[in-house]
């Protein structure tokens, strides 16, 4: 979650305050670099392939998701980012953030979609993620890569690539940044 | 925000806030299937009594690529014409259940007693002249887009001010975000009293030409000029019209801009409407996004759900 989002964000808002690291810096780029791998075992390479970062957590990962796949197989694979705000049910809940911008640089008609994401909770994000692509073409497939699945779904969506499966309870929170992964609890603001 | 009814409404951070998010709408226009579903299930109704072409068309533009329903009324095939008041008109229509009413009426202050009759959102499309407020805030986002920001820029109101309700929104939306503006008219076709409005005003545009970032020309209001103001159009174009050779004494970074519908020939030079340092098409591009968001802040955004 973003520091913005974390903050003022109703349905699940409040201030973020981590109990546990789950995953440290090293864990999270060796979950990182594991999930490339997968990528390109499961897509026999990378041709075709668009990743699109899902604002605002996913950009950073499918920025150095992109990065590894250049390490590894020395290619340049498009990056896209995309903002689901218009697409959510929950709209009147969230706040629309401006400085989320959502930015398809290639065709994604016949290619294979790489959706990047921090937290996989409920789906509903990833429906709306998939309601947004549909709008933009017809893409070959969609796969879904996420750092953290901590279950409690709400939709059949299920994740392609996974950092780590995380079970939480529904009232936890799950934070990623740059430093690893924390799970604790959103104190409601008063 | 509940209504849009004039310009002041909105504020400085208001103003900042539309303009933010009409970035993302203009995203959103430029995709392959430029539409949301971010107001699905909500009606908007435009009750236009005036005749407009670019506003209703462009409201209707952005509240479909919203996914609201639309509906439109027309004075002309409605029962105003079998005499019903315009408060029984509004309650019939709200009476169908729609969540926002964009309203242009030729007299200022209509909108504002919409208000007071309907739980539904206004938005003021133009009343009388009073206020034009999306289309100063369109303005707005037009020079923001060419010329990065607002502040500390000059800003040439050119023509019939008078009866102008853009112009009485494009100042006060200028000067809130820190622009400086001139007014450019003859003396009878400026407001009777300037008092409280934070402009400068000269009558001599060729002066004013070489000094500004943008220039706004306004129509010529001939329908609602109901004496001799000017001795003649002819005349007027040759004092106040942005001729071919005026044009040249612009700053080549310079944004001419015009709210439509335009007198070619008369307030602007048919030529100099199609130079490169004309923005009219782009105003009307930006004046959907606009339209958008101001259709998503007060219907979708910040609702207490």
């Amino acid at each position: 979650m973003a520091e913005r989002e974390r903050r003022i964000t109703p349905p699940y808002g409040g201030v973020f305050v981590a109990r546990s690291r789950v995953m440290d810096g090293d864990d999270l780029r060796r979950a990182l670099t594991r999930i490339a791998h997968e990528v390109i075992e499961r897509n026999a390479g990378l041709e075709d392939i668009l990743v699109i970062g899902l604002q605002t957590g996913g950009v950073p990962l499918a920025i150095s998701l992109v990065e590894e796949f250049a390490r590894i197989e020395s290619v340049d694979v498009p990056l896209g980012t995309l903002d689901v705000a218009f697409y959510r049910d929950d709209i009147s809940l969230r706040p629309v953030m401006p400085e989320a911008v959502t930015n398809i640089p290639a065709e994604l008609s016949g290619r294979t979609v790489i959706l990047v994401d921090d937290v996989l909770f409920t789906g509903r994000t990833i429906r709306a993620a998939l309601n947004a692509v549909c709008d933009y073409g017809r893409p070959r497939a969609v796969q879904l890569a996420v750092m953290v699945d901590r279950g409690h779904r709400e939709l059949p969506i299920r994740p392609d690539f996974v950092g780590k499966n995380l079970p939480t309870r529904r009232d936890e929170a799950v934070d990623v940044h740059a430093d690893g992964v924390d799970l604790g609890d959103l104190e409601k603001q008063r | 925000m509940k209504h849009l009814l004039a310009v002041d409404d909105l504020g400085r951070e208001g103003i900042e806030e539309v303009l933010d998010l009409t970035d993302s709408f203009v995203e959103v226009s430029a995709r392959p299937i430029p539409k949301v579903p971010a107001l699905r299930g909500r009606t908007v109704v435009s009750l236009f009594y005036e005749e407009s072409t670019r506003t209703r068309l462009s409201f209707e533009a952005a509240a479909k690529r919203l996914s609201a329903d639309t509906m439109n009324f027309n004075v002309g095939t409605s029962a105003v014409t079998k005499g019903e008041s315009l408060r029984d008109t509004v309650l019939t229509i709200e009476a169908m259940g729609v969540d926002a009413v964009i309203v242009r009426h030729a007299s200022a202050g209509v909108p504002v007693q919409v208000a007071r009759w309907v739980d539904a959102s206004v938005v003021n499309a133009g009343d009388g002249w009073h206020e034009h407020p999306t289309q100063a805030l369109l303005d707005c986002y037009t020079i923001r887009q060419r010329l990065g920001s607002l502040v500390g820029r000059r800003i040439a109101i050119v023509g019939d001010v008078k009866h102008s309700r853009v112009a009485r929104s494009d100042v006060a939306a200028f000067t809130s975000l820190g622009a400086d503006v001139t007014l450019v008219a003859p003396p009878t076709l400026l407001p009777p009293s300037l008092a409280g409005w934070p402009v400068e005003v000269s009558h001599d545009l060729d002066e004013v030409l070489p000094k500004v970032d943008a220039v706004i020309l306004l129509r010529m209001q001939q329908e609602r000029q109901t004496e001799a103001l000017v001795p003649s159009l002819r005349e007027y174009t040759a004092t106040y019209g942005l001729t071919r050779r005026r044009a040249e004494l612009l700053d080549e970074r310079a944004v001419v801009m015009h709210p439509g519908p335009m007198n070619r020939g008369v307030e602007i030079a048919a030529e100099v409407a199609d130079l490169p340092c004309s923005v009219v098409t782009r105003q009307v591009a930006n004046g959907v996004a606009v339209r958008m968001a101001v259709l998503f802040l007060l219907l979708a955004a910040g609702g207490s759900a």
